[in-house]
């Protein structure tokens, strides 16, 4: 396994995780990387590492450049182990290296692994020097963790982005030209859904941050690397982190005696006739991590469950507990479901959804089988709110 | 002006009454009146991710 050079003494030298399928409950259904980045300067340094079971190829993949014992300076952009988790082994090669990361990172990193490695926390706007090149320091609270930053190489114009722009995409290409762009930026999507969309007010803030900032490349640590879409990317940033929504419902239900879905197809068909994009996603058959994907752009979120045991099932709970965490704004929802004698699922729903921000505009409750009356009915209630 | 404050990104929730030690502000110190460059001592973000609790 080789190092991949992205621009002149600069490499990727990552792990692919071919195999990974769950990450923490997110499908990833591609596989993922982890991407670390080698610099050849007067100081040899190493950006971000990889997942512990995938050290030995970071350090084969940096061998097939310079021997590891030489490496100078680390820098850890952030703490999560899918990106710190190659320090110890590593460290155990440099043990006098030093150890860059944020104030928060540094704390973090003596907290996961308690070593005294010889650190150095880096405020924002600290300017680190290699050699001929240097890396400009910019601390990212909460996008996606206390102790985020991100580096700047002015010289070489890269952007050295960590989790921001990334993607769990596991290819052995490594730029966004050599890979179908329309692949890259549903998983794009999809992990700015599932990971970074609770923190897009602090997005919104990186960004700005970084808008003067001339940039070539954006060197992140997961998936493909941005060289020729760079604006591409940073434009579905900003939209998405506005939570800037379109006509579009999604109908998200689960169903025991197909009560609740034929309410489903009824609200599906209203909004399809005023006109909305509309998705039914049955909880049996879709992910709530792929379900989050839709979410990003949809202006409605409705939402179906019978009763069972006088709750919602508990496939709804663990979607309505999923998607209030990453908190959406600004979405309008419909709740509704079937019940057979007392509808308190309804009420627990809506509770949930309210608390979590959302404007719920309908709640339908239909006892046992719906008739063909009570779907046109609900069909004209649904279509007179929306 | 004894209202506290919550953080938008980690819930943390600034009470005047308590301060924030660890960071030089003695209890008794409104939100309003924290420096601009106080950061929440959870997370890390600015004032402006923090809002106001309603009692």
């Amino acid at each position: 396994m080789k190092a991949v050079k992205i621009k002149e003494g600069i490499y990727w030298v990552g792990g692919i995780d071919w195999n990974l399928r769950n990450f923490h409950g997110y499908l990833t259904q591609r596989g993922s990387t982890y991407n670390a980045y080698l610099i050849i300067d007067e100081k040899i340094t190493l950006i971000d590492t990889v997942k512990s079971y995938l050290t030995g190829e970071m350090l084969e993949r940096i061998r097939s450049v310079i021997d590891p014992s030489k490496i100078d300076y680390v820098i850890s952009n952030h703490v999560e182990m899918d990106h710190s988790g190659g320090l110890p082994e590593l460290m155990k090669i440099i043990p006098d290296a030093t150890v860059f990361a944020s104030p928060k990172g540094e704390a973090g990193l003596r907290e996961h692994y308690r070593q005294d490695w010889n650190f150095k926390a880096m405020e924002s706007g600290t300017v680190l020097n290699l050699g001929k090149r240097s890396l400009h320091f910019i601390l990212t609270p909460m996008v996606h963790w206390p102790d985020n930053m991100v580096a700047y190489m002015p010289e070489e114009k890269i952007l050295f982005s960590n989790d921001a722009f990334g993607q769990h995409l596991a290819t052995s290409e490594r730029f966004d030209d050599e890979y179908p762009l329309d692949i890259i930026m549903l998983e794009a999507r999809k992990y700015y859904a599932n990971i970074v969309l609770p923190y897009s007010r602090q997005v919104e803030k990186v960004l700005v941050g970084i808008q003067d900032i001339d940039i070539e490349m954006i060197a992140n640590s997961h998936g493909i690397i941005w060289r020729k879409h760079v604006s591409d990317i940073i434009k579905g940033y900003q939209s998405w982190a506005s939570n800037e929504t379109r006509k579009r419902a999604l109908v998200i239900y689960d169903t025991m005696w197909n009560s609740t879905q034929v309410m489903a197809h009824s609200i599906q068909d209203a909004f399809e006739s005023k006109g909305y994009s509309t998705t039914l996603l049955n909880l049996q058959n879709n992910h709530i991590s792929d379900i989050m994907t839709e979410v990003i752009d949809a202006e409605y979120i409705c939402v179906g469950s019978p009763t069972l045991n006088g709750r919602m099932l508990p496939t709804m709970s663990a979607f309505l507990t999923y998607l209030t965490g990453l908190s959406p704004k600004n979405r309008k929802s419909i709740v509704f479901g079937s019940y057979g004698w007392g509808p308190r699922q309804i009420e627990e729903m809506s509770g949930i959804l309210k608390e979590g921000g959302f404007d719920v505009v309908a709640e339908e409750k239909i006892k046992f089988i719906p008739t063909p009356a009570d779907l046109a009915g609900l069909r004209e209630r649904i279509s007179a709110v929306i | 002006m004894n209202k506290k404050y919550e953080c938008d990104a980690c819930g943390y929730i600034y009470d005047p009454e308590v301060g924030d030690l660890d960071a030089g502000i003695q209890p008794g110190t409104s939100f309003v009146d924290l420096p601009d460059d106080w950061v929440c001592p959870l997370c890390g973000v600015g004032k402006s991710d923090f809002t106001e609790l309603s009692e």
